[in-house]
């Protein structure tokens, strides 16, 4: 709608924001490979020894292990929550309805510090000792929402007359889950399963509240990036951890391109 | 479960077929069964825990032993409201969190306008991947990339040398925090604000710039009030992820941050968990208000 110039200087604009979105993770990306223990820029020369270092680095794989427990734990927590109260929420109308929606969205709409000191306050208040479940407790609170909107959106974009086409035809309620809710939901769950998985891998903020003396991947790396200590084999890290949270996302934004078939519309 | 449900023997299928047909029939038994895991959960984890931090708010620590003491009483309170240092701090907190929303603003109106109105769908397509990735790519290397760019011998420092321009000491600046905030968020305040802006009609615009107005009108009168949701949406996460993040002061800042003070009390040396949590309710009063305003102004449909 606008003139010639208009549109020129938008797409300019667009140009500099994907630079500035983009340039700082290239940036930390070539770090990775830098020869020098000085963590200067240009870096001097490519190498590959700090990945070796990296994985041979037992603390730094005892996190990534936590880290990848916790992470899959939360996200499988988040699936079957996020699922229930996504069919409840889209198929029934009831009491609340609108306060549930509003509720599910504070973990990731209240600042991180307070779930953090908040989980924190009641574990001390039940005496819980710090374990994999604190941590994993932690994540899905914010884990929950992100199945949660997946799985909505999808399912109000498909028709209920299909479970009722399901029913009419004699399948019981298991059946009908089986061959038709859980078809036309799989791609969301997958997707926002990835999302979840991703989103519990990288956290930190919450984590440190709810650890413990436990060292998460994210908990190493920031202990090691305040002391300034083994920062090559940190780069090396942080290159994994880009690479390992992009690539579910990835996938998940395939999966959820619309097939066409299911639309309402 | 699959395979045993289409070999299962006929009585149970029977007894299968009845709990099917009882549920089928009573919706509200459907939802129960549906609901109560998840909301029992949640209202016992998750609000029990707010809960426990307001509770935790009002215990003290005796004086002498250092321990927790579950007495009711405001000192607390009575502390940070006499400590100018606590005030100053929760101050500079949500000053910036304010001016990292207003950049984010700033920056996202016109890159999401562009996305939703002017790029070819194809582009667009491209450009919603270019931001989603650093979205969900790693917080914490995303605050470390910058602490490199901004360090004494980093990229910002060689690129201004090679334009023959001064250097910068802006590493653990509150200059640094702000460009760091308004970086990390920025892609939380583009996607909202480019829903909004998708959403708006053609025929919207059409109708408008057909009853004469110009672009700047059909802007303010059409296009601004209809993408406020998104906006107000976006400055949400902006705003509460600021509010209450503690790991980018401690990385770029020398400043202390309302989480950096809840973070010392609880983890640090200093432990003190009941004046951590007492602090704690300062951003959670402010989100509060704030996330009651944007509901008024219809930013939850736009989440």
């Amino acid at each position: 709608m606008q003139g010639r110039a208009g549109r020129a200087g938008l797409a300019v604009w667009a140009l500099l924001v994907v630079l500035f979105l983009w340039v700082p993770l290239a940036i930390i990306l070539v770090y990775a490979f830098n020869t020098s223990n000085i963590q200067s820029w240009p870096i001097p020369g490519f190498t590959l020894k700090w990945f070796r270092v990296a994985w041979e680095d037992e603390e730094a794989r005892t996190a990534l292990l936590l880290s990848l427990k916790a992470a899959f734990a939360a996200t499988a927590v988040a699936l079957v929550l996020g699922t229930m109260v996504a069919v409840a929420v889209s198929r029934f109308r009831f009491f609340g309805r609108e306060t549930l929606s509003f509720l599910l969205v504070l973990p990731i709409a209240l600042p991180g510090v307070i779930t953090g000191i908040a989980l924190s306050s009641f574990y001390t208040f039940w005496g819980v000792p710090f374990s994999l479940w604190t941590i994993v407790i932690g994540h899905s609170t914010f884990c929950v929402v992100i199945v949660y909107n997946n799985v909505l959106a999808r399912l109000r974009r498909t028709s209920p007359s299909l479970v009722e086409a399901s029913m009419d035809l004699g399948a019981d309620g298991w059946q009908t889950f089986r061959f038709i809710t859980f078809p036309v939901l799989s791609t969301a769950l997958i997707s926002g399963a990835l999302l979840a998985f991703a989103l519990s891998f990288d956290e930190v903020i919450v984590t440190l509240f709810t650890a413990g003396a436990q060292n998460t991947l994210p908990i190493w790396i920031l202990g090691k990036i305040r002391l300034g200590q083994q920062l090559p084999e940190v780069n090396a890290v942080v290159f994994v951890v880009i690479v390992l949270t992009v690539i579910p996302v990835v996938v998940s934004q395939r999966l959820t391109q619309d097939s066409g078939l299911l639309r309402r519309r | 479960m699959a395979a045993g449900a289409e070999d299962a023997g006929r009585p149970t299928w029977a007894a299968r077929r009845r709990l099917s047909a009882a549920f089928w029939r009573r919706p509200w038994l459907r939802a129960a069964a549906l609901l109560t895991p998840p909301v029992g959960a949640y209202v016992l984890i998750y609000l029990g825990a707010l809960g426990a931090l307001f509770i935790a708010a009002f215990w003290a620590l005796d004086p002498l032993s250092g321990e927790l003491v579950h007495t009711w009483g405001f000192g607390n309170f009575r502390t940070l409201w006499q400590e100018h240092t606590y005030w100053r701090i929760a101050g500079r907190t949500i000053g910036l969190a304010a001016a990292v929303t207003v950049t984010d603003v700033l920056i996202a109106f016109p890159f999401a306008y562009y996305m939703a109105r002017v790029a070819s769908p194809r582009l667009r397509t491209v450009l919603f991947v270019l931001v989603l990735l650093p979205l969900w790519s790693s917080y914490l290397a995303r605050i470390y990339a910058w602490r490199l760019i901004l360090s004494k011998d980093g990229a910002l420092n060689w690129s201004l040398g090679g334009l023959g321009l001064p250097e910068q000491h802006l590493a653990y600046t509150n200059w640094a925090m702000w460009i760091v905030f308004a970086y990390i968020w920025l892609p939380f305040m583009i996607l909202p604000v480019y829903a909004a802006l998708e959403r708006i009609p053609d025929s919207y615009i059409e109708a408008s710039r057909d009853l004469g107005a110009k672009n700047w009108t059909t802007m303010r009168r059409i296009v601004l009030p209809l993408a406020l949701p998104g906006v107000v949406a976006g400055t949400i996460f902006t705003f509460s992820l600021t509010l209450g993040d503690y790991i980018t002061p401690i990385l770029v800042g020398n400043t202390q941050f309302i989480g950096n003070v809840v973070y010392r009390n609880v983890l640090g040396l200093t432990y003190n968990l009941p004046f951590a949590a007492a602090y704690a309710t300062i951003p959670l009063a402010v989100m509060a208000i704030y996330l009651v305003a944007a509901r008024r102004a219809g930013a939850f449909e736009a989440l």
